[in-house]
């Protein structure tokens, strides 16, 4: 029989509880880290991205040893029409310099690495093991967890629910309301193979470096979501996600919204000759700060995922969930010195995360998926009036300049009209501003 | 390439225990949207014959069909070590 009795019990190896069992066990206290799937990372899915900073404060100068697909070097914005594109880009040294900005990983190499990290410093690990329940002592307060094994109850004086999207173990806690399809992304993701040399050249890049392009527009054919391709060494991972809710109401199916987009005339030629390897599907929480449930009980913090702690409008998510981790750990850290593992000492948690960006940026686009919802025509009509803008003006067809403008002008008032662009513009800067 | 054919290429530890179960199979002969059926990524959902037939196995856990359809889905992850097992992730 296992040694039951631990000072932590973090529940998940994904970046959020890994984490957390990282951190704890590096300062010495006796942390069982619990993951249901064969290997870590097995159940892991996300664009995907992990971010220098929140990275490097956990395993410093991780980039000499991580499993790392490429340095993201280059950000590239798509807004697409049915044929057209317009794209921004950004590029800079500073991105493809140490410490980074972010790199491109695969989950089930990135989470093994990073796991076996956790171990290094003394974190006990225990996989395939499927953890079903919280324990409760005789007043409430939680004091371990039951698992899936025979005999497989785990006792620790707190729990951290780093268990993902779904997070039934806060739900068997009961204090973690129902997911609703408003609060949800559904995303789907091929891994495209492709010899490195095409993707360099494809791509645009060099040595190490990757990019990655966000796509908006005519591809999410209303819904509100976005598309993406991230490059990897030999692959591309190529997906698009949008709210559970549009999905339904739209009656689109994921699978069938995937074809059209890697089938638009502007991605297509990107994706020649690669071969599909894997197709995955995965929740993405985008509720933001409203719907974010209560973090913190008398024996039990939720971090990550888990907690709805995902900025959608920026792709960011690995770095909250780092972030909010390593913060559960050190709270837990403070509590192990007092003794107390009340609601209202763990509450330092929460006052950590107030105080930190991961609060902050949620606080700032709490309305914004709300107002994305109620101005679809940011995604259809706007993203086809900047490419008929861009035809009409960059075509040399004789006609003047001045006259192009006012054709532009007036094809313009013809999709939306004047007091709607004053309205989007207002609008957009108080929900993004 | 069809969906059964990118379903093919992922890698699964299959539970003999379903870890999908329809409560009451009558509210689903009885449901309109039918939702289960075209928002399931991997196509667990099938209508047969005015029953819906749920094909567990390949399941890739995202969760989709247990937040559209609340009441009469029991939603379970499968046990510790089975199920989708991703490759590249």
């Amino acid at each position: 029989m296992i040694e039951n009795k631990f000072d932590a019990i973090v529940v998940g190896a994904g970046p959020a509880g890994t984490s957390a069992a990282l951190v704890m066990a590096q300062s010495g206290l006796n942390v069982a880290l619990v993951e249901r799937g064969d290997f870590p990372g097995s159940k892991n899915v996300m664009g995907g991205q992990i971010y220098s900073k929140s990275l490097n404060e956990i395993v410093p100068e991780f980039w000499k040893e991580a499993p790392l697909e490429r340095v993201v070097a280059e950000k590239r914005f798509w807004f697409l029409s049915k044929d057209s594109k317009v794209s921004v880009a950004h590029k800079t040294p500073k991105f493809a310099q140490p410490p980074y900005n972010s790199c491109t990983v695969l989950r089930a190499k990135f989470d093994k690495w990073f796991v076996g990290k956790a171990i290094e410093k003394g974190a006990f690990y225990i996989p395939e093991t499927l953890v079903e329940d919280v324990i409760r002592d005789n007043k409430g307060r939680i004091i371990g967890v039951k698992t899936g094994r025979a005999e497989g109850e785990l006792y620790a004086p707190v729990v951290v629910a780093a268990d993902g999207v779904n997070s039934l173990l806060s739900k068997a806690a009961g204090f973690h309301p129902e997911l609703s399809p408003e609060n949800v992304a559904l995303a789907v993701k091929e891994i495209i193979a492709m010899p490195r040399n095409r993707i360099q050249d494809l791509f645009d890049l060099e040595g190490e470096q990757g990019c990655t392009i966000e796509i908006a527009g005519e591809i999410t054919k209303g819904m509100v979501g976005v598309g993406f391709i991230y490059t990897n060494k030999t692959t591309l991972s190529v997906g698009v996600g949008c709210i559970l809710s549009d999905w339904v109401n739209y009656k689109m199916s994921p699978y069938d919204l995937i074809e059209e987009m890697k089938n638009h005339p502007v991605v297509k030629p990107l994706l020649e000759g690669g071969q599909i390897r894997e197709y995955l599907a995965h929740l993405i929480p985008e509720g933001g700060y409203n719907a974010m449930p209560l973090l913190v009980s008398d024996g039990f913090l939720v971090a990550g995922d888990a907690g709805m702690m995902v900025n959608g409008l920026h792709q960011e998510g690995s770095n909250l969930a780092m972030t909010s981790g390593k913060m559960a750990a050190e709270t837990i850290i403070e509590a192990h010195k007092k003794g107390d593992f009340s609601a209202r000492c763990l509450s330092l948690y929460k006052r950590k995360l107030d105080e930190s960006y991961v609060i902050k940026d949620l606080k700032k686009y709490r309305n914004s998926y709300a107002y994305l919802e109620g101005n679809r025509q940011l995604l259809t009509t706007y993203p086809e009036i900047i490419n008929n803008a861009a035809t009409e003006f960059l075509t040399v067809d004789g006609v003047p300049k001045w006259e192009k403008q006012k054709k532009i002008f007036r094809s313009t008032l013809k999709k939306r009209n004047l007091w709607g662009l004053i309205k989007d513009a207002y609008s957009a800067w108080r929900a993004f501003g | 390439m069809k969906l059964e054919d990118k379903l093919f290429l992922d890698r699964y530890v299959v539970d003999n225990i379903p870890h999908l179960k329809i409560k009451d199979p009558s509210v689903c002969t009885m449901c309109v949207k039918k939702q289960c059926l075209y928002t399931c990524p991997a196509q667990v959902y099938k209508e047969e014959e005015g029953k819906i037939v749920v094909s567990y196995e390949g399941c890739v856990e995202c969760g989709t069909c247990r937040i559209i359809c609340s009441e009469n889905l029991e939603w379970k992850y499968p046990r510790g070590g089975f199920g989708i097992s991703y490759k590249f992730g």
